[in-house]
């Protein structure tokens, strides 16, 4: 759970990196996305020692071996708990847990959701509300996110998908034994609320630039 | 003092068990709240009726015995900054004419034997997995024969404070008892004579604790919020720390 959060975790700040060279230019973008799949004139990542076009498919396996066994460990997690808490409590208050925490397991599901919709726009280029499935990557970008509901929804998404790191972070830290004292909770509590607040911005200020016409 | 208390009825194991309604009067706001249970026993045994089971023991917050959830919070701490045991809560921390709503501990393997009275032998078989030092006792060692840094005593004695009420699982979303058990596991762990079974200890009292039916540690931190002495979070990633060193080890492979 800890290992493969902290995958995913930074595989989200690469991502947000990527999303930013909207700010340099279309072309900056394009090459970018060329790049990573190995479809630029200079062979793609690790060419030669492995075949152009290898990396990405090499990428998307590990990807989706990081978030089935993160789903597996959610899982047994989940089943574990629902066997041993009866929840029958009449009266319940809760002292320490934050929303964030509480909603992990049916907050993931919802990221789940948007990770497949996210794939189907983006990647598959099957669900395109702006009719650009043969355009180039920087002008389906612009295309999909001048759709202001599209901007919102993406928005709920990374709310969703930032109160999850919230507290996975800190929690993937606490499992790995990193939390040795009060401070060091502390410590890794605004750590983990830190690195979601920059990846909210970080993924949100590119839609929102493309929406307000900063970026055309 | 006048109160109205909702408290968890229920004959036996197998019975469905339900919330009965009582009303307690003439509560001194200087009882505790397991004096206060007295009372309303004392009552319904002159009425004839069975009166309400709990357990007890020391009355003093230092032998684990009591423990029931009251108005949703584990020893009934509420909004009080101050960690208790049930037995050490006082009325006063009630207004006169309050309602109260008293249940046993709630996880699956802590199953209700009566009333409020929940079979916390869990936890025994936990220790019993190996919560404990094998070392042949004699004459007690001269002082400072084991040098004991002053850093790992005070983390060792303050792990060595859990009473094992089992309140940390009563109060877990998950009803886990990781903080139950890493508290006996840091506690060991910082002591030299904990050392020669440390990473066998760590594996077998986990998977004890596993095989009871326990959940897992989500790190919601529910458990350290009514934990009557405090034991801090940070044991569990003690408890984990060890748990991945005895990944590497030869012991108990």
């Amino acid at each position: 759970m800890a290992i493969t959060g902290l995958a995913l975790v930074a595989f989200l700040l690469m991502h947000m990196s990527g999303n930013l060279k909207m700010f340099i230019s279309g072309e900056a973008f394009d090459h970018y996305a060329h790049w990573l799949k190995g479809e630029g004139d200079e062979g793609g990542i690790l060419y030669p020692l492995i075949p152009q076009g290898w990396f990405i498919w090499i990428f998307r396996l590990g990807m989706m071996a990081v978030i089935l066994l993160h789903i597996y460990s959610a899982v047994t997690l989940w089943r574990r708990a629902k066997i041993a808490n009866p929840d029958t409590y009449v009266a319940k208050r809760r002292l320490a847990q934050t929303y964030s925490a509480r909603t992990m397991r049916w907050g993931g599901i919802i990221l789940l959701t948007g990770v497949i919709f996210h794939l189907l726009q983006f990647t598959v280029r099957a669900t395109l509300f702006s009719g650009t499935a043969d355009a180039a990557p920087h002008e389906m970008v612009l295309g999909e996110f001048s759709i202001w509901w599209m901007v919102v929804a993406y928005a709920i998404w990374m709310v969703a998908v930032c109160m999850h790191i919230r507290h996975g972070f800190w929690s993937a830290f606490t499992t790995l034994g990193a939390n040795t004292s009060l401070k060091a909770q502390r410590v890794l509590n605004g750590c983990a609320w830190v690195i979601a607040i920059l990846l909210y911005i970080g993924f949100m200020i590119m839609p929102v630039a493309v929406l307000t016409g900063v970026l055309n | 003092m006048n109160i109205t208390l909702r408290v968890w009825r229920q004959a036996n194991a197998q019975d469905e068990g339900r919330m009965v309604t009582y009303q307690v009067a003439d509560v001194s706001p200087d009882m505790s709240f397991l004096e206060m249970l007295d009372l309303l026993n004392e009552d319904l045994t002159v009425k004839g009726e069975e009166p309400v089971a709990f357990d007890h023991d020391c009355r003093e917050g230092i032998c684990g015995m009591c423990g029931v959830v009251i108005n949703g919070t584990a020893h009934g701490r509420g909004d009080s900054p101050v960690p208790t045991t049930t037995c050490q809560l006082h009325m006063r921390s009630f207004a006169d004419g309050a309602t109260i709503d008293v249940e046993p501990w709630r996880a699956g393997p802590f199953p209700v034997l009566k009333d409020l009275v929940v079979d916390r032998s869990a936890f025994d078989r936990i220790i019993q997995a190996g919560g404990f030092i094998s070392a042949n006792t004699g004459s007690a060692p001269d002082a400072h024969a084991a040098p004991v840094s002053k850093l790992k005593a005070d983390r060792g004695f303050d792990a060595a404070t859990c009473i094992g009420c089992g309140a940390c699982v009563a109060a877990c979303p998950n009803s886990s008892a990781m903080l139950f058990t890493a508290a006996k596991i840091t506690h060991l762990a910082m002591l030299p004579q904990g050392q020669p079974e440390r990473y066998t200890r760590v594996k077998s009292m986990v998977a004890q604790h596993d095989a009871e039916g326990f959940g897992n540690c989500t790190n919601i931190g529910e458990c350290a919020a009514v934990c009557p002495k405090e034991i801090p979070l940070d044991t569990i990633s003690q408890l984990n720390r060890d748990l991945i060193a005895s990944l590497f080890k030869k012991d108990g492979k």
